[in-house]
């Protein structure tokens, strides 16, 4: 375990002064951690220095005459680069030209990515058959054109050079024609008694075709029993509509349609199916072109602090166990609740007061509202949301239902527990595990390390040689997404059918594969399943293979979306309660924001996107209130001990500013044994003291010092902008009287030395609204992906040394306890009077013609002048070889049209100029300007909330010019005169005036 | 106390600091020359091929063009090499049993691509576009050279950043009507100037020198 007992970054702050600070009104408005607050000498030093430590490596002792040597040798080195020859290269044409392959054009698939089993269509950007790039499926109705991180970063997943590459039998080296011989022997074997001692074991299967096969499976075996599994179960989410409706149905939401949003404790915006489009139709929402236009408002009830609760026009900070009793609260204001089915303490004054402004405010809204509950929360709540959305007269409207997506919705938790119940009991007698990584992540009291290998035969399938194949007699690679031909379905029942863009890199087999050696069907191809099942599905389509080269180019199959459902309530759904029955502190249980359940361990652009609200990489925490850390005694990077249902853990303590009191917050995902090089050993396990009995919620938490430290990698700190009030935030009623309150300091005719240019022809701008971006830090790994940005890894992010292009900077506002939180996602300003240019004495970055701050590699030298002149802190510098040189399966992911940067020279931002540059050449040939819209930059094109615009600023009807026009645009640090082209649109807020009242203007 | 130094030494640090300075300008001179020559530029080396492939043949007496075999060139950054196809397309009919050829044939029958060596190379920080070049005005032999009289082919340019810059700082030297970029043959006219000037208006030539049109 990596505790570094000496010396954590963070520095110590003590919260109860702060708090005393803050009410006199003595701190910034904006700060970005508890230790900006205190101004600690460690944030100082973070402010005043960029890169804390300079060029060296901190651990790295060089003495004088060290460094005369290393002087002249380099010297001497520099004057022989210039003498280097181009090697010779080869020309490896193809012997046959396959169609549609051109050179030097990339080619689009649509495809879908998976998590959790649902679906999200992507496109697939392919060079020359290698899959570079993913891009959202604007056809895809879960998609829309955008797409998350986890699906950005799922082309590192594919070319993952830690991949398992070979069958492994008990540790040696098998084959997949062996495999199949022992397999059919196991099930021969099984054939008398019907398969009675077999079990399969899979995650949450939508894929209309793996269902199929399966049930192929358990009819010729029918005592066969199919285990489906995943550590962030869905669970409650179909319990919840059992209990409220008597069957598992899946839940749609319409928030385009609601004016008045709750949420119960959920991350409807950035988490869980269909959440691209959530988040898409709740910025259309409250895109203000004008003091005219209208914002919905969004009301939550929350525990630990998420995307969706920064976004939240009210929050009311409660223990995830009050959620329950909280939402009842609400059912009686609105009449539904009659009687006392109340366990936790009463709301205090104010609360009440809150929830009954929001009851008003709900009525208000009948038909327009949408009360959502949270993934995590118990049944129960899930049923009172579906008593209070039905009351409101949202069915239909706002929220509708449909047939399940799943294939076989069962209660996931139920059957893992049985399932090592017969293992334990013997009745176990091959087990076949497809996917899942129960050794890693089952509740950790069904012991499935010490149960596994008593299973006589099993067999795993699986992308890596991890937890769970380590423990299994044989071991079959599994071929990544990418790589393999499949289907599934997406939040609202519309299938798509995956199509490989590359043949198994590393031998490995698909699911179809797998599933077709159960059924004795190996030599069949795994394509000719998918396409049977669906000529099956559509008897009625004249010409089958148009329908399905039709389905293959749109990514969705035809009218496969599933039809709204009737679902009767039951009378007595809002009536169901959760008994309180968390005594002492709370623990809740979360999926990671980047590495989900541990799936994405090994992946190091999750591992170093920084998490939305915590800012951190590389780690999980175990994230607690001030009011709470100081009862206790604790400060972030504290070790503590946990000790939950007897068993402990040691996990760093993280201080959230938001975090509701008496409650911790610990992460899944982290703590891995053997995900590969990447994430094995990053973080602690929270699976470790999760058990079966409370898989998300429980009570009775011990948290005792450990007195060590841990240190954390956090970018809040990092970049920092002086405290220039760099982002701008009324609510809609001060908008409203002051349209103009963002440019109230705007200077409309700034003096300059340098004489102003006139461009001709295009001129490239960028508008970021702040309205509407969420922080889910998509952007973040699709920009990643395009330029071929490197990873640096814990120890660099720790001293200010990550690369990203485009970062987004999360500010508190308000006390410590209960701050407000928005982002606001920064990358190079290209800015007219650029400080960066004239500060670099090789002139490598200059401007062009066209506006763009260009910066160029292979002439750069690594001053660092320019990074040190930038008021906005958005360069990057390669203080080592952080690109991988070497691996050959990284060469063939990386984008063809950007430099892979080497040692010793700055990047940053280019507005994607491989795209502006491939439009320009197509308009030209073309002889025709480029259309607005045509360019469209990577972290503009996977923006779900659509919060990033691009485009030409000397257009004046162009979309980004019409944002810029709009009076919320602001300039960053406009005071210094830099003249940014990229503009952000300042945050409004749109609270009740029942609970809020508005200050006056 | 005798003299440290004997008299000579005056002469010889004199002699050993200029000399030092002219040597480090020779120095730099040669450097300069060297990378000048083919040795390093490539320039007119005709470069050894699995199969002795004659442009001169193929162009400059048969007359193909030159999209038959690079077809990607008005679509694409690349210009594209023939697939073994391309030369199976006459060579399953013409010369199927010559000796030079069995490479190819081998390469059909095989399935295994030929491994030609390049010829014209670019750094890998330097993204060069074939297909906006072509429909600007700009003709095959402008930069590859008479290819038409190559036996084997060789490199007619230095392919260095200066040697682009001649050109997009004044692409009217350069430029000749569409109709004859793939003229292999093609002969600039005397009055070049006018005729490029009137190129640039009608082509919507620009004058790009921004560093990223090329670098990014």
């Amino acid at each position: 375990m990596d505790i570094d007992r000496k010396n954590a970054g963070q520095p110590d702050v003590d919260i109860s002064a702060l708090r005393k600070a803050s009410s006199g009104g003595d701190t910034p408005r904006f700060w970005r951690g508890l230790d900006e607050l205190a101004d600690t000498p460690e944030f100082r030093n973070h402010k005043e220095n960029e890169f804390p430590h300079g060029a060296n490596d901190p651990d790295a002792k060089l003495d004088r005459r060290d460094l005369l040597k290393v002087m002249a040798a380099s010297a001497a080195f520099a004057g022989l680069s210039g003498c280097t020859k181009l090697p010779t290269q080869k020309i490896v044409p193809y012997v046959r030209q396959p169609e549609e392959i051109i050179p030097g054009k990339p080619l689009f698939y649509a495809t879908a990515v998976t998590l959790g089993g649902v679906a999200t269509g992507v496109l697939v950007e392919s060079h020359m058959a290698r899959p570079t790039k993913i891009e959202g499926n604007p056809d895809h109705p879960g998609s829309l054109g955008a797409t998350d991180a986890f699906s950005q970063a799922s082309v590192l997943g594919l070319y993952d050079p830690d991949r398992s590459q070979a069958e492994i039998h008990d540790g040696r080296i098998g084959s997949w024609a062996e495999f199949q011989d022992e397999l059919s022997t196991a099930l021969g074997a099984e054939k008398g008694n019907s398969g009675s001692g077999v079990r399969l074991l899979t995650p949450t299967i939508t894929s209309p075709t793996l269902g199929d096969q399966i049930n192929t499976f358990l009819k010729a075996y029918p005592s066969v029993k199919w285990v489906q599994y995943e550590s962030v179960t869905r669970d409650n989410i179909r319990e919840g509509t059992k209990l409220a409706f008597g069957e598992y149905v899946n839940t749609v939401y319409r928030v385009d349609q609601a004016d008045v949003i709750v949420t119960l404790d959920s991350d409807f915006l950035t988490s869980g199916p269909g959440c691209l489009r959530y988040a898409r139709e709740f910025a259309r929402k409250r895109r203000v072109e004008g003091p005219d236009s209208k914002m919905n408002r969004l009301y939550a009830f929350e525990s630990t602090p998420t995307n969706t609760g920064a976004m939240a026009d009210h929050r009311l900070r409660m223990p995830a166990s009050f959620v329950d009793d909280f939402a009842h609260h609400l059912a009686r204001e609105l009449g539904l609740v009659v009687g006392d089915v109340i366990f936790t303490p009463p709301p205090t004054r104010e609360q009440f007061a809150w929830i009954q402004a929001l009851a008003r405010d709900l009525e208000r809204h009948l038909g327009a509202s949408l009360v959502v509950p949270g993934d995590q929360q118990p049944p129960t709540v899930h049923a009172i949301a579906y008593a209070i959305n039905a009351a409101l007269r949202n069915f239909g409207k706002t929220i509708y239902f449909t047939e399940p997506i799943e294939v076989s919705p069962v209660n996931q938790w139920d059957s893992i527990g049985q399932l090592a119940a017969d293992i334990r009991a013997g009745g176990v007698t091959t087990l076949l595990i497809m996917g899942s990584n129960p050794v890693y992540d089952a509740p950790a009291d069904l012991g499935f390390k010490e149960i596994l290998p008593k299973v006589p035969f099993s067999v795993r399938l699986g992308l890596y040689e991890d937890e769970t194949s380590a423990l299994c007699h044989w071991h079959i690679p599994q071929a990544h997404e990418l790589e393999s031909w499949g289907d599934a379905r997406g939040y609202d029942g519309t299938a798509t059918v995956i199509q490989p863009l590359i043949a198994p890199l590393y031998g490995g087999k698909s699911e179809v594969d797998f599933l077709a050696v159960l059924n004795g069907q190996a030599s069949k191809p795994s394509h000719d399943f998918i396409h049977d099942y669906w000529q099956a599905q559509r008897p009625n389509v004249d010409r089958f293979d148009a329908f399905w080269e039709k389905t293959l180019r749109d990514g969705v199959v035809a009218d496969s979306a599933f039809p709204p459902k009737q679902v009767s309530l039951k009378a007595d759904a809002a009536m169901q309660v959760t008994p309180y029955t968390v005594r002492g502190l709370e623990i809740v249980f979360r999926p990671d924001h980047t590495v989900w359940d541990g799936r994405f361990a090994n992946n190091g652009w999750l591992q170093e996107l920084p998490k939305p609200l915590t800012m951190l990489t590389w780690d999980s925490v175990a994230m607690l209130s001030p009011k709470t850390a100081e009862r206790l005694g604790i400060k972030s990077e504290d070790a503590i001990e946990l000790k939950y249902h007897g068993r402990t853990i040691v996990a760093p303590a993280w201080v959230t500013p938001g975090h509701a009191d008496e409650s911790v917050t610990v992460f899944l995902g982290y703590g891995r044994t053997r995900s590969g090089r990447v994430g094995t050993g990053t973080g602690f396990d929270a699976g470790w003291i999760r058990p079966l009995a409370t898989p998300w919620i429980g009570g009775g938490l011990e948290v005792r010092k450990t007195g060590a430290r841990w240190a954390l990698a956090t970018t809040q700190t990092q970049s920092t902008m002086e405290g220039r009030e760099p982002i701008r935030i009324a609510t809609l009623d001060v908008y409203q009287k002051n349209p103009k309150f963002a440019q109230a300091d705007a200077d409309e005719n700034p003096l300059s030395l340098y004489p102003a240019v006139k461009y001709e022809g295009n001129q490239w701008g960028m508008a970021i609204d702040l309205n509407a971006c969420t922080g889910c830090g998509g952007c973040v790994v699709a920009c990643q992906a395009e330029n071929n940005i490197a990873v640096v890894g814990k120890k660099e992010v720790m001293i200010g040394r990550h690369m990203h292009w485009i970062r987004i900077d999360r500010y508190y506002e308000g006390g410590v306890d209960d701050p407000g939180a928005y982002h606001e996602p920064v990358l190079c300003m290209h800015c007219e009077n650029a400080p960066c240019e004239v500060v670099c004495p090789v002139v490598a970055t200059v401007h062009s013609s066209e506006g763009l701050n260009e910066m160029i590699y292979n002439r750069c030298v690594g001053t660092r002048y320019c990074s040190n002149n930038c008021p906005y802190k958005v360069r990057r510098f390669n203080f080592y070889l952080y690109s991988d040189w070497d691996t050959p399966s990284l060469f063939g992911m990386r984008n063809p049209n950007v430099s892979v940067r080497s040692r010793g020279v700055m990047e940053k931002c280019s507005y994607c100029v491989q795209r502006i540059n491939a439009v320009k050449i197509e308009a030209e040939e073309q002889d025709r300007p480029i259309r607005d819209g045509e360019i469209v930059t990577a972290c503009q094109q996977s923006c779900p909330s659509e919060a990033i615009m691009f485009g030409n600023i000397n257009d004046p009807n162009s979309r980004v010019s019409k944002l810029k026009a709009n009076n919320r645009n602001y300039k960053l640090l406009e005071e210094l005169n830099t003249r940014p082209r990229t503009t952000y649109l300042a945050k409004l807020r749109n609270p009740n005036p029942e609970i809020e009242k508005t200050p006056a203007v | 106390m005798a003299q440290i130094f004997h008299r000579s030494t005056n002469t010889i640090s004199r002699v050993s600091i200029y000399g030092a300075v002219i040597l480090i300008a020779i120095l730099g001179y040669a450097v300069n020359v060297v990378n000048q020559t083919s040795y390093v530029t490539e320039v007119h080396n005709a470069r050894p091929q699995p199969v002795p492939f004659s442009h001169k043949h193929h162009v400059g007496e048969l007359g193909l063009d030159c999209r038959y075999c690079h077809s990607s060139v008005e679509d694409s950054s690349s210009a594209g090499m023939p697939a073994t196809q391309t030369c199976m397309v006459c060579h399953s009919q013409i010369w199927t049993s010559a000796a030079i050829l069995e490479p190819v044939r081998a390469s059909y029958r095989d399935s295994t691509p030929i491994a030609w060596t390049r010829v014209n190379a670019l750094p890998d920080f330097v993204y060069f576009n074939h297909s906006i070049h072509v429909a600007k005005g700009v003709g095959c032999t402008t930069c590859h050279g008479p290819v038409a009289e190559m036996n084997i082919t060789w490199r007619e340019q230095s392919l260095y950043m200066r040697w682009c810059l001649e050109c997009h700082n004044s692409p009217e030297k350069y430029l000749r009507p569409k109709s004859e970029v793939f003229n292999a043959f093609y002969k600039p006219p005397a009055d070049q100037e006018a005729l490029g000037n009137r190129l640039m208006s009608e082509y919507k030539v620009r004058k790009l020198t921004d560093c990223t049109t090329c670098h990014r």
